[in-house]
């Protein structure tokens, strides 16, 4: 017999190597307490948590924990059905409004994670002999989207505007096509040209799909995200977005203003063929939404971390992922695995949590700490975080 | 361009990819002999797609495993010449 898990015996290798005798696993991190969006009790030492994309710190925010307690008493735990079935509920109609009003849009479409969303509305729209342009170093949703759906699939080298346009222009006559773009790519925390892509996209007769998850509620004028900052959110056809970041719990959604847009909630079967999300999480959801909407002083104090953590770590010799702070992740590049990963537990000691990213999800099979910030980060924090990383940096050699 | 030209051209583009100075032939594979990773396959497709100005598809991708499968894909997607 074939032992059907021996496909796997590289990546067990590799998962010991980094975990090693006496050693935390960056994969297996359990938090016992977590005491704010910010602070949380990890193996019993009290952590600062800088890789949770907790970005506008809603989490234990007390009208978003009101709206769930209030919903978990008056609709129950969960709704046990798909939402074309007997899983809406007046709070999964609710959280739609709220995605309606923040985004200035005509339709919103909630899925149970922003995982599905984009596996969901990609798989369904790009069809049999139709064409999918994206980014190579697209997230693994869109990737899976992809996968599942029949279309084309044709990829092009990372923001690269010249590199997207030869393969519009290669496609056959009235085949449709699809671009798939990212506001923010969430490995090295850079930003898309998205208005030059967009109106590329545009002039080839593409729809345009943007995944905003990372600057959902803090990147733009009202929190909408990189396309808004850069004025080109009227000609993007379909937002992807996320409520497992800014908004602080968990769910994914698409909204549009295409005028055929709600068919989708027939045709789309990771919408269809799963339990929607439960009423609580909708409510703190559209509650936080709502909030976002008059986030201003939020979104500067978070800019403020962002600018000074980039500026401070920089000084003190690290490489990071872009030359200037673009959105609220910061990617620190470490020289390899092996001290990457010894690195990762230097700052776990100080009491720092990071995420540790390494190939094949990261480009350029680079290893990478991801630092992302929250608006609840106190200035004094960051300072301490800075400070911890410099004594990490040091005891590990990196710096 | 006849399927003898394809082949000179596809063999230019790929010398600086063939870091390793493998004897290429028509049964050589990409994962297996020319070891080329994700990365490198895109690059090399990028200037295979640029030069004849055609798109392969990851669809298309997946079903050229061998140079030899490359150069006949190519020789297809340029269409009678």
């Amino acid at each position: 017999m074939t032992d059907l898990f021996d496909k796997f015996d590289p990546m067990i290798a590799l998962r010991e190597s980094v975990r090693g005798p006496g050693r935390e696993d960056p994969f297996g991190l359990v938090m016992e307490k977590v005491i704010s969006p910010t602070v949380a009790i990890c193996n019993g030492r009290e952590t600062i948590l800088l890789g949770t994309y907790n970005y506008m710190g809603m989490t234990f925010d007390p009208d978003v924990l009101a709206a769930g307690k209030a919903a978990l008493d008056q609709f129950g735990s969960g709704t046990t059905g798909s939402r074309v079935l007997n899983g809406t509920y007046a709070p999964h109609k609710d959280v739609e409004a709220a995605l309606r009003e923040f985004y200035a849009m005509d339709h919103a479409m909630v899925f149970s994670t922003g995982y599905q969303a984009n596996l969901g509305i990609i798989s369904t729209i790009a069809g049999k002999g139709d064409y999918i342009v994206l980014d190579i170093d697209s997230h693994a949703s869109i990737w899976d989207g992809c996968k599942l759906g029949d279309a084309e699939v044709v990829p092009f080298k990372h923001n690269d505007i010249t590199a997207m346009e030869k393969r519009l222009k290669r496609i056959p006559e009235g085949a449709g096509k699809l671009v798939v773009l990212e506001g923010v790519y969430s490995m090295l925390g850079d930003i898309a040209p998205l208005k030059d892509m967009i109106a590329v996209a545009k002039a080839n007769g593409a729809m345009v799909l943007v995944d905003e998850a990372h600057s959902m509620g803090f990147i733009g004028p009202n929190g909408r995200g990189v396309a808004e900052d850069q004025g080109a959110l009227d000609d993007v056809d379909f937002v992807i977005g996320t409520f497992s970041k800014s908004v602080g719990t968990v769910g994914g959604f698409c909204v549009s203003n295409h005028p055929k847009f709600e068919i989708l909630r027939m045709a789309c079967r990771p919408y269809v063929f799963t339990a929607s999300l439960p009423p609580s999480v909708v409510a703190t959801a559209a509650t936080s939404i709502r909030k976002l909407m008059h986030a201003g002083d939020k979104r500067a104090h978070l800019w403020e971390n962002s600018q000074v953590l980039h500026g401070e770590l920089r000084a003190r010799g690290f490489t990071l992922g872009t030359e200037t702070p673009q959105s609220a992740i910061i990617a620190v590049i470490m020289p390899d695995l092996d001290r990457g990963a010894a690195m990762w537990q230097a700052l776990m000691k100080e009491g720092l949590y990071v995420n540790l990213a390494r190939p094949p999800a990261t480009p350029a099979n680079m290893t990478l700490l991801r630092c992302s910030l929250c608006a609840e980060h106190s200035a004094e924090q960051v300072q301490t975080i800075v400070g911890m990383f410099e004594r990490a940096g040091k005891s590990v050699g990196i710096i | 361009m006849d399927r003898a030209e394809i082949a000179a051209k596809v063999a230019e583009l790929i010398a600086p990819f063939n870091k390793k100075g493998v004897t290429i032939k028509d049964a050589s594979t990409f994962a297996g002999d020319l070891e080329f990773d994700s990365l490198t396959v895109m690059d090399f497709v990028a200037a295979i797609e640029d030069e004849f100005d055609i798109i392969i598809s990851m669809n298309q991708q997946a079903e050229i495993e061998t140079y030899g499968q490359l150069i006949d894909a190519v020789v297809k997607l340029q269409g009678p010449a």
